[in-house]
């Protein structure tokens, strides 16, 4: 049997990517969306969620629009000589606006978990917004964001109609697990699935328990279980 | 130190518009719950905007809504204990109080922390967590964290409220006493009339969002404004008054006239007298006597509580005009007597409202 291992490589690399990306851009907006008190508040958040009920096919649709060779980004680009379809590029982006909604909304609920109060006291002693999100809004949050990053880090993970749709299936360069496994499935290739899918599955659990285990400890040492 | 503030904020079910001036002093608001005796508080710091009005402290203004100035909460030197203490549960004792130290030179901030440790004795727990100190010791770290920036008005809301009797009489004791160093104004929010007699000059009462009155302890304890006003200082006897002359009033309900020292200028009104005020009448005494039956009593270990009604015989537990506050010792005097007992209602104790 010819085994490739180069999709795992391809699919660490971009969900730690997106990952990254998803950890600041999602944090950013729930903590504005969680402080935003103004009339289109429904109609933004349902915007910023919309990618976790789509299918990820209109994302992948909508991606093409945006980024491919007609699309206004990608002229843009072409300008420069840069174009991102079909590259691993064009698959971090599918998997940051796939993913991004489960960090948004559930670190946006641990957000709101916060005593107001705490964050009031932090406001009237002089801190700064950006002193009150890093020193204060985040780690108190931060077993819900631990929880969030896992989240979106599982859902970029296991991300295909999207990124089958912006980065194609090229071997070596764009193929992720879920894809090989896709396409190990349909040319008959049982065998080769079968241990992709055992990969997905441990990877994605050793992320989860991991995780778990690290925020409980957190919890353990620093918070304690009457935090007030 | 002095302070004005004039503002108006629309809330769910009613408007808060209250006007207070002070002078380096303790003012007490108080207020039932839900009358917006908070949300005044979160108004002065900063945290929620009022719609309209003003708010200065030292000369300096910090709220405006017509030259549209609205000072952010983190500059506007305030010092805001809350009632939950709202200290950081991921920062040590000492750090909370370090928070908001920020820009202060390294030697400069760890000498005022040590001072402030030692002031508010929480130097042994320096290093614990909050949930890891008694409710006694996270209200001295919340306040010494408030005041740890010197601030310039100091907001209390509420702050004995989640500490049992016997820690907040100790507690009272210890902020009348830190509070004395304090050279600012403060504003101390609280539903019980005791704690805002023993800390504050001037109380405010406010009610559904309206400033009731504002007046010396003193005069608002002696002579009620208003029924609410009544209520609130803890009077028990209050009731439908009309007026019959300058100082006799008609109190149907409990079908008697009464002699009062106010001056009655109106036709209607309400008229009170406070439980612990009643007092038996001598043999000699005609005026304001009243013949009274006991409905019902309750004895708890230092005081009890007479229930009384006026004339005839009640006849139930429920039926009954007036409630008689007395000491054991005046208990037992009581139970000797037979009823109905003579009762004499003090001109200078009965008091008349207006409103």
């Amino acid at each position: 049997m010819n085994f490739d291992l180069s999709p795992a490589w391809i699919s660490l690399k971009i969900t730690f990517t997106a990952t990254i990306i998803i950890f600041f851009i999602g944090l950013t907006v729930a903590w504005l969306m969680t402080n935003y008190r103004g009339r289109w508040k429904a109609l933004i958040d349902g915007i910023l969620t919309l990618p976790l009920v789509l299918p990820p096919t209109v994302a992948g649709f909508a991606i093409l629009l945006l980024i491919g060779n007609n699309g206004p980004v990608g002229n843009f680009l072409e300008l420069f000589g840069v174009n991102i379809i079909f590259s691993w590029y064009a698959a971090v982006i599918a998997s940051v606006i796939v993913a991004f909604p489960l960090m948004y909304k559930t670190a946006k609920g641990a957000f709101e978990q916060i005593d107001p109060n705490i964050i009031g006291a932090a406001r009237t002693l002089g801190a700064s917004e950006w002193k009150v999100f890093w020193r204060v809004a985040v780690p108190l949050a931060w077993p819900g964001i631990a929880a969030a990053t896992t989240l979106a880090f599982a859902r970029s993970l296991g991300e295909f109609g999207a990124t089958l749709m912006v980065a194609g299936s090229i071997p070596g360069k764009t193929q992720t697990i879920p894809i090989a496994i896709y396409f190990a499935t349909q040319g008959g290739e049982m065998q080769v699935a079968l241990i992709w899918v055992l990969i997905i599955f441990a990877i994605s659990l050793t992320v989860i328990v991991l995780t778990n285990y690290w925020s409980s400890y957190q919890s353990k040492t620093r918070l304690g279980a009457g935090a007030l | 130190m002095d302070f004005h503030v004039d503002i108006q904020k629309k809330l769910p079910g009613f408007e808060l518009a209250v006007k207070l001036e002070a002078k380096q002093e303790i003012i007490g608001i108080l207020g039932a719950s839900g009358s917006g005796k908070s949300m005044l508080l979160r108004c002065i710091a900063g945290l929620v905007k009022p719609d309209a009005g003003k708010i200065i402290v030292n000369g300096k203004t910090l709220f405006a809504a017509k030259k549209k100035i609205n000072v952010k909460p983190r500059e506007r030197k305030v010092g805001f204990l809350f009632q939950n203490y709202a200290l950081f549960p991921h920062l040590t004792v000492s750090e909370n109080i370090a928070f908001g130290l920020d820009g202060w030179e390294k030697a400069a901030k760890e000498e005022k922390i040590a001072a402030l440790l030692e002031k508010f004795h929480l130097t042994t727990m320096e290093k614990r967590y909050p949930n890891q100190i008694s409710g006694g010791q996270q209200q001295r770290v919340a306040l010494a964290r408030a005041m740890a920036g010197d601030p310039e008005i100091l907001l209390l809301d509420e702050p004995f409220s989640a500490l049992d009797e016997h820690l907040k009489g100790q507690m009272l004791k210890e902020m009348l006493a830190y509070l004395k160093d304090f050279s600012g104004n403060t504003l101390y929010v609280t539903h019980n009339m005791e704690e805002a007699y023993s800390l504050c000059q001037r109380i405010a009462i406010l009610k559904a969002g309206k400033l009731e009155v504002f007046a010396a302890k003193e005069e608002l304890f002696a002579a009620p404004v208003s029924l609410e006003t009544a209520k609130i200082t803890g009077c028990k006897n209050l009731v439908k008054a009309k007026r019959r002359s300058d100082s006799l009033l008609e109190l149907q309900d409990w079908g008697i006239r009464v002699k009062t020292a106010s001056k009655v200028t109106v036709s209607e009104g309400f008229a009170g007298i406070r439980a612990n005020q009643l007092k038996l009448a001598a043999a000699s005494q005609q005026e304001n006597c009243y013949q009274m039956w006991i409905a019902d009593e309750n004895t708890t270990p230092f005081r009890s509580t007479l229930y009384l009604k006026i004339g005839t015989k009640p006849a139930s537990i429920e039926d009954f005009h007036l409630e008689w506050e007395v000491s054991p010792e005046e208990m037992r005097e009581i139970t000797k007597k037979t009823q109905p007992l003579q009762i004499y209602l003090d001109p200078n104790t009965v008091f008349f409202m207006e409103k």
